[in-house]
Formats: C-alpha cells, sequence, structure tokens
C-alpha cells in the first residue's frame, strides 16, 4: 500500500506505477459530466485545480443548510464519458489525478505521460466504503448543476484505489482489453 | 409490517387508530425501497462470495471483491445506498383485477419522494433538455411503474434498481451480425453475447449477470431481457437449449481474463439469463442488458391491508 499525502506532488504522482494500490488522503474535488462538458465549452472552474485530483462521483448528499451536508454514498462513475475532455483539463489547469472507474482511452492516457497525471480506479459500486473515508464535506460549487453533478470539495482519509493509469504511458485497460479480445478470437 | 434482516428504522407504529390501507401501501413500497437500494439479495451475494473464493491472493482483483464485501455488509448495517447511483427505478406490480393504476402511482410517487429525501435514492432524474434535476426522482418516465394484472385478490410488487453505468454497455445486435460473423440462430447469439461482455470490460462494474431476450422488437427486446434479471440467480432455464447456453456464458466470459473492474481476474460473469419473445420474419434481436455486481432488485407480497407478507428474493 502506498500512501498519497495532500499537497499532492508532481513528483510522487510520477512514481506511481499501473497496479500501485494507494491510499489518498486530504483534498479531492468531485467532477463528473456537466462539469466536464462546461469546462470544455469555455468556462473557468470556479476553484484552482493545480495539482488537485478530481473526482469523478456524483454522490448522495443529504442537505441539512447552513452549508451542512452529509455524504449518505460516494461511489466513482464512469470515467470514459470524460474521454473527450480529461485531457483538457489536465493541459489547462494542472490536475495531477482523476479517480473514477473503468478506465480512460488513448487520449486521456497521452495527457496522463505529457502532463504528469494518474488516472485511480476506485472500486466502483462501493459506495459505503468510499463514503466512509470521508471525513468532510467543505464545499460545493456549481451546485445548479444538479446535486450530482455538482462539484463537492471534499477531504478525505485513506481513500483506497488501484492506479490503472500512470504517468509513463501504460494502461492496465488498454493491456486488459487486448488480451480479453485475443482470447474471444479464439473461444469464438 | 415484517421486516426484513436489518431493522434499523422501525416504522412500526403504535395502532391507536386504524391506518389506512394508502398510508400502509406507502410504508410497504417505502420500505421496499430502502431494502432494494440498501441490502444484496441472497441468491445474488451468494454468487460473489463464490467469486471472491475463485481470484487469487494479492491481485487487484481480490482486492477489488473484497472492498465488494466489505461494502455489501457496510450498507446493511448503516440502511445506505450500496451504490450512489440508485439507477432507474422500475417496478413490477401484479395486481388484482378492479385495481386502481392511478391510484397505485400517486402512492409509488409519494414514497419515491420520501425515499429520495431520506437519502436511499439519490436525485437521480434530470430532464433531457434543460439539464435541470430537481424533482425527486418524479417526471417523464421516471419511476418506471409496469402493473400486470394477476389472478389472486392481493399485490405483489417487485423492483429493480439499475444503474446508468451498467445501463451504458447493454447493446442490442440486428442479426445476422456480418462483423462477427454471426447468424440467425443460437450460435450467432452466442458469439454476440460474448462480444457484448468483451467490449463491457469493467466499465458496467462488473463482475455483472446479463438478462438477454432473443427476438421481440427493439423495445420490448430489451424489456424483456431486463425481465430476466427478476428470475433468481440459481433457477435452471426450463427451456434446455437456453439452459445450456446460459451456463456455456457464465464459463466462457470467464475466460476472457477480465475479472472485477475489469482488473484481469477470474469473474467476469456473474450469471446469465436468457429468455426469447416471437418476432418478425425481417427481424431478429439479441438485446442484452447488463446489471452491475451490485445486483438490487427486491420483491414483496402484500396482504389484504397492504402490509408485506413476504419478502420474494
Amino acid at each position: 500500500m502506498i500512501k498519497l499525502d495532500y499537497p499532492f506532488k508532481k513528483e510522487d504522482i510520477k512514481k506511481l506505477k499501473v497496479g500501485d494500490m494507494v491510499l489518498i488522503s486530504g483534498k479531492m474535488y468531485t467532477g463528473r459530466d456537466a462539469v466536464h462538458h462546461r469546462i470544455h465549452n469555455g468556462t473557468k472552474p470556479p476553484i484552482d485545480l493545480k495539482n488537485q485530483i478530481i473526482y469523478h462521483c456524483g454522490p448522495v448528499v443529504i442537505e441539512h443548510g447552513n452549508d451542512k451536508y452529509e455524504v449518505k454514498a460516494a461511489g466513482p462513475t464512469t470515467s470514459i464519458r470524460e474521454e473527450p475532455y480529461q485531457w483538457e483539463v489536465m493541459r489547462d489547469y494542472g490536475i495531477v489525478g482523476v479517480i473514477g472507474k473503468g478506465g480512460m482511452g488513448p487520449k486521456t492516457l497521452k495527457g496522463c505521460k505529457d502532463y504528469g497525471c494518474v488516472y485511480f480506479h476506485a472500486i466502483g459500486g462501493a459506495a459505503q466504503v468510499l463514503a466512509e473515508k470521508i471525513e468532510s464535506v467543505d464545499n460545493v460549487y456549481w451546485r445548479e448543476l444538479g446535486s450530482p453533478e455538482a462539484i463537492w470539495e471534499l477531504t478525505v482519509k485513506e481513500f483506497p484505489v488501484v492506479v490503472t493509469m500512470d504517468s509513463h504511458g501504460n494502461s492496465l485497460h488498454k493491456e486488459v482489453g487486448e488480451e480479453s479480445q485475443k482470447k474471444l478470437e479464439k473461444l469464438l | 409490517m415484517a421486516k426484513k434482516k436489518v431493522a434499523k428504522k422501525k416504522t412500526v407504529k403504535k395502532v391507536t387508530k386504524k391506518v389506512s390501507p394508502d398510508k400502509i401501501l406507502h410504508d410497504s413500497i417505502l420500505e421496499l425501497i430502502r431494502i432494494t437500494s440498501t441490502v444484496i439479495p441472497d441468491d445474488v451475494q451468494s454468487n460473489i462470495l463464490k467469486a471472491l473464493k475463485r481470484e487469487e491472493k494479492n491481485t487487484s482483483a481480490k482486492y477489488a471483491m473484497d472492498i465488494i464485501k466489505a461494502n455489501i455488509k457496510l450498507a446493511k448495517n448503516k440502511s445506505q445506498p450500496i451504490c450512489q447511483d440508485t439507477g432507474t427505478i422500475v417496478f413490477k406490480v401484479y395486481h388484482p383485477a378492479g385495481f386502481s393504476q392511478l391510484a397505485f402511482r400517486k402512492i409509488c410517487e409519494k414514497a419515491v419522494v420520501k425515499a429520495t429525501k431520506l437519502g436511499y435514492l439519490r436525485q437521480n432524474s434530470v430532464d433531457s433538455l434543460t439539464g435541470k434535476n430537481e424533482t425527486m426522482n418524479i417526471g417523464p418516465g421516471h419511476p418506471q411503474i409496469h402493473f400486470i394484472e394477476h389472478k389472486r385478490k392481493t399485490m405483489d410488487v417487485k423492483l429493480m434498481l439499475k444503474g446508468g453505468g451498467c445501463e451504458n454497455v447493454g447493446a442490442q445486435y440486428a442479426m445476422p451480425y456480418t462483423q462477427l460473423e454471426a447468424g440467425r440462430d443460437l450460435a450467432g447469439v452466442r458469439k454476440v453475447i460474448l462480444d457484448a461482455i468483451q467490449k463491457a470490460q469493467g466499465k458496467g462494474c462488473g463482475p455483472g449477470t446479463l438478462g438477454v431476450c432473443i427476438g421481440g422488437d427493439r423495445g420490448t427486446g430489451y424489456n424483456h431481457a431486463k425481465d430476466q434479471l427478476l428470475r433468481k440467480m440459481d433457477d435452471k432455464n426450463p427451456i434446455k437449449e437456453l439452459a445450456k447456453l446460459e451456463k456455456d456464458i457464465v464459463e466462457t466470459a470467464n475466460k476472457l481474463g477480465i475479472g472485477p473492474m475489469g482488473f484481469g481476474g477470474k469473474t467476469t460473469l456473474l450469471g446469465c439469463k436468457i429468455g426469447t419473445l416471437n418476432r418478425l420474419p425481417a427481424s431478429y434481436y439479441v438485446s442484452i442488458s447488463y446489471m452491475c455486481w451490485a445486483f438490487r432488485r427486491q420483491g414483496v407480497s402484500l396482504k389484504q391491508d397492504n402490509s408485506i407478507s413476504k419478502w420474494l428474493y
């Protein structure tokens, strides 16, 4: 188990390799379809994303009023939908990591290599295990996008992920995809 | 009201005056939603635990399955959603003759709103034009309620919560499917099902379960495929060829090495259930609905007074 603590540093990110199991502690921001779409269309993110991690997640949040929030469930959403946009966010805003599930494609993999970023795979559907790692909900931005699509600023402790795409051009998803295709051809 | 396994939130009240059947129905549906969202059915859990045992130590696949196991336990104990995507809400209502569908819908919608406020369901209903998501899961097409009349005097209500990630990797093939040289026979059907599994990789939160329909049209095909997911995991298809194909698909899929979450590993698929509908001479569809490991479906039989008499899974 590798520990990655906030503030995140590029040199630590570059040490990570595909297959590494990592526990992340510190800050992260949720951002999924609507956030990426809006940034792609030219709106600047409401927070400084330099050296930050974006979490593809649409949590279940109960809003108690007076900026008090309770996260009821918070697993990752499928990342591939951000494939057209993710590399731009890496280039323009200097993020160091993305957390999601299902993996991403060649554009993102190139982005990871060019801008020193990694893709962390959280366990899809594990909304309770992951919600337990959230220590606090510190803020919410772009709430008008709807609760699952808003940017939630979270502080997490030992949030469990697996590196499946690293900053050296390696992707577990590419590997498993190609191997399973070869096996399928033999089995058909 | 019958309570299932975990009884964190008691909805039992002191009976001082007679509670209306509508109120009881509302509470029964709310309880059905709570259990469906927070507790994995026994038949699914048993398959997940078998899959966990198959994965090798110190692999990402084993790690993923261990977290899945812990998540199932935690969700049940905390009575909170197994997955944050509480999915498309699909009710199947088996009702007696002379039953008001409109009245049921009204009560059911109220229970859905309440379940959303309580956090058993996420605010999950987006206006496709404006992008607004403010209606607590009520809107065109939400929730889905399918009504089926049966001969009994009481109601059965089934509920499936199907997440968007797994819905996105569903597929429909019009046969013959030239790319794979898949023809209009079970050998062709086998090819396209395996192709869909390979294309899904880990994106549908595997290890998953497939519901498949051979035949029908583009609409009924997918619906019938989803209906297959209402079958119990350990049932046996009464049609011999289909039983054989179901078994073959699971065994073959598990040789692909895609594994839990697409991390590589031994279990890619937990189950496969195949049904058929008649088709037109011109059409031959194979519709495949992928259900994630967080296979959330439950059902209740209701008594005359609409309280829960029994859980169906």
